[in-house]
């Protein structure tokens, strides 16, 4: 059975791709919530949209649990409000946030009012909706935590290492947290408005910023979204490349994450290590591409250069070195007692909080959660690809370290079988620019989910009918991923704090954009 | 862990050789690093790093900069937790308004002499998300700047050019 046929809907959108879209009224909305709160859907994402000529829609993206299906509804907002999706279902709550300090729409029941993106410094408020006057700058009333013997530590938004900036205020008894409460949204750069009227390639450009070190898999996400959009047919070479490039992009992230753990615990010899892993790495891509970080690779209808032929041996070096070098250091990490001490069951996230938050990558795969977007929904080329998806049960430190240990190897096996099969032809599909203002193509819609190192990235698109971006959301693992560190390090220590904290690495300038 | 150190022991460092101070950076550098202030500090400086909006990916970078090849810390260059232990803020991306105050308070709290280099195409002028409500723009309208690393990212040898320039400067 379709996603849609167990919600009431109105209409369905033509012209929205691949998955459906559909109107819905109050009970379809309602119905969608029921199907949240019992965990037969997973929540995908929750959006606004300016008005047009008729009210602004919410929209809401959803993962059936069983099927893998996926489908996108849309209330109509009667008076600028909608029922909450939070009130009943607590991973919304930060997302309708967004949507008040965005839109200004308003979710009818939200359990929690409080700005969360708009921190009082903007000259306007609402900046994507009515753009009214600016916000007064007000003292954020952050969560109580009372108790005779407490204190509160007030930490960022400027941390103290070369990290994004937000800020951490714990509430701890002695040594042990008591309460963590985030507060985010200083790197808000206003990407969805920048997008609205800006060209194919610049919003490519602006996809690929959202979060640099996931430059491709947001690329990858946004050109996933506009070829749907458009119905373009990517080169089975492009395919290839692609998928080079964002397995290329997990390792080196993946290397610098494993270091940077132990780094968190004083074990500076697998950070020293593992930073020259991540170092070869990008020297290999750069080799291939261009460019280390592969910036600007992924372009919809394809990539924007072929990989450079002396760049392949390179890759094949890098992948000789790793395995000859990782092993050990695996080792090196599961032997080292003092090491393992400060990872094993420290920062514990729950299972059934990593389900209903529908937390993707390493968090959600630690505890048993095994969502990997390149296998459900799965896109080329990994469905021609083989490959398995890691998961854990502990849920600690220690089972984010060896989801990713497992990922290296796996992203290695990819690489080789990405580099053995690589097809001949094209790597890019021209895509036509509009008619011209006014020439009657009509507006088409696109959604994108590609799997960054850290989860699943969502991009849904809007384009006009002269092809440029009408409206174009975009969703970071890490949404869904914070409010679950706030959870894990409730009663760990403070010093436990650095290496949960990096043991999630969820991303700032992701999650504000 | 014993096959590791002895073989870093006997395969010689990964750590490569500097490259060339940048001549548009020193001659940027020329007006802003004072005598007094090279007497001062001498070849030894500590930088603090401030992200006032970036994406992530100069941090990337900055980060590769103390990994084996690079060395940072060979330069006599660290990298300090406070802004009160820093001569240099090393700042990155557009300047956001939500972080704008913050940088503000980062560079009144470090200690004078200070030099700011601000590092990437959006530090300049707000790069590709000038003209957000969002971003007030580059790192020069909330705090002077002294060195300009360019980039999108900068890759970290720019990152060691612009640096040694500094140092020459400061030397």
């Amino acid at each position: 059975m379709a996603l849609l046929d167990s919600i009431p809907c109105v209409e369905t959108v033509e012209a929205h791709r691949p998955w459906p879209r559909a109107i819905v009224h109050e009970d379809g909305w309602r119905e969608a919530i029921d199907h949240l709160v019992a965990g037969s859907c997973t929540l995908l994402g929750l959006w606004g949209d300016a008005p047009d000529v008729h009210a602004p829609d919410v929209h809401m993206a959803l993962l059936s649990a069983q099927a893998g299906d996926i489908a996108v509804i849309s209330y109509r907002t009667e008076g600028g409000a909608y029922p909450s999706v939070g009130a009943r279902h607590p991973p919304a709550i930060r997302l309708e946030r967004a949507i008040r300090d965005l839109f200004g729409l308003e979710a009818t029941g939200a359990p929690d009012t409080r700005p969360w993106l708009d921190l009082g410094f903007w000259c306007v408020c609402h900046p994507l909706g009515t753009k009214g006057a600016a916000r007064q700058h007000a003292p954020y009333a952050f969560l109580p935590a009372e108790g005779e013997a407490l204190h509160q530590i007030a930490v960022g938004p400027v941390h103290a290492g070369i990290i994004e900036p937000g800020h951490f205020r714990f509430t701890a008894n002695g040594e042990h947290v008591v309460r963590l409460e985030q507060r985010l949204g200083y790197v808000h750069k206003g990407i969805e408005s920048l997008m609205a009227g800006a060209s194919l390639d610049n919003a490519a450009k602006l996809a690929c910023r959202t979060s640099g070190d996931s430059a491709v898999a947001y690329s990858y996400a946004f050109a996933q979204a506009a070829e749907a959009a458009l119905k373009v047919t990517v080169p089975p070479r492009a395919l290839y490349l692609r998928a080079l490039m964002a397995e290329l992009e997990r390792l080196a992230n993946h290397f610098g994450d494993i270091g940077a753990i132990c780094n968190d615990a004083s074990f500076s010899l697998m950070h020293a290590q593992c930073g020259i892993l991540r170092e070869r790495t990008l020297r290999a891509a750069n080799a291939c591409f261009g460019s280390r970080l592969m910036m600007d690779m992924i372009v919809p209808g394809g990539v924007s250069r072929d990989i450079v032929a002396e760049g392949i041996p390179q890759v094949q070096a890098l992948l000789a070195e790793v395995h000859r070098v990782f092993p050990r250091l695996i080792d090196l990490y599961d032997n080292t007692a003092s090491l393992q001490d400060r990872t094993v069951t420290t920062g514990i996230v729950r299972p059934d909080y990593a389900r209903q938050f529908g937390a993707g990558g390493y968090v959600g795969r630690a505890c048993g959660r095994a969502f990997d977007a390149r296998r459900t929904p799965g896109y080329a080329p990994y469905d021609a690809l083989a490959f398995e998806v890691p998961v854990l049960v502990a849920g600690d430190v220690n089972a984010r370290v060896w989801i990713r240990i497992r990922e290296c190897e796996q992203s290695l096996a990819l690489i080789d079988q990405i580099l053995d099969s690589l097809p001949a032809g094209d790597t890019v599909t021209t895509i036509e620019s509009g008619a011209g203002p006014g020439e009657g193509l009509d507006p088409t819609e696109g959604l994108g989910l590609a799997e960054a190192f850290r989860g699943d990235v969502l991009v849904w698109l809007r384009l006009d009918g002269d092809r440029r971006v009408a409206r174009c959301h975009l969703r970071d693992a890490s949404w869904f991923q914070w409010p679950l560190l706030e959870a894990a390090i409730e009663g760990n220590i403070v010093a436990d704090f650095p290496l949960c904290n990096k043991s999630f690495n969820c991303s700032y300038s992701g999650h504000d954009s | 862990m014993r096959t590791t150190f002895f073989e870093s022991l006997v395969h010689g460092p990964l750590t490569e050789r500097p490259p060339k101070p940048d001549e548009a950076m020193l001659a940027e550098l020329a007006n802003s690093v004072d005598r007094a202030a090279r007497g001062r500090l001498g070849r030894s400086l500590s930088i603090r790093q401030v992200d006032a909006g970036s994406c992530n990916g100069c941090e990337l970078e900055i980060h590769a900069l103390s990994n084996a090849f690079y060395d940072l810390e060979r330069f006599g260059l660290r990298f300090v937790a406070s802004p009160r232990h820093a001569d240099v803020l090393m700042v990155t991306g557009p300047v956001t308004w939500n972080m704008r105050e913050a940088l503000r308070r980062t560079y009144d709290a470090t200690p004078d002499p200070k030099w700011v280099i601000a590092v990437g195409a959006c530090a300049v002028d707000g790069g590709m998300f000038a003209g957000s409500y969002a971003v007030s723009g580059g790192v020069n309208d909330a705090i002077p700047v002294d060195l300009h690393i360019r980039g999108c990212p900068p890759s970290p040898t720019e990152l060691l050019k612009g640096l040694i320039a500094l140092l020459e400067h400061a030397s």
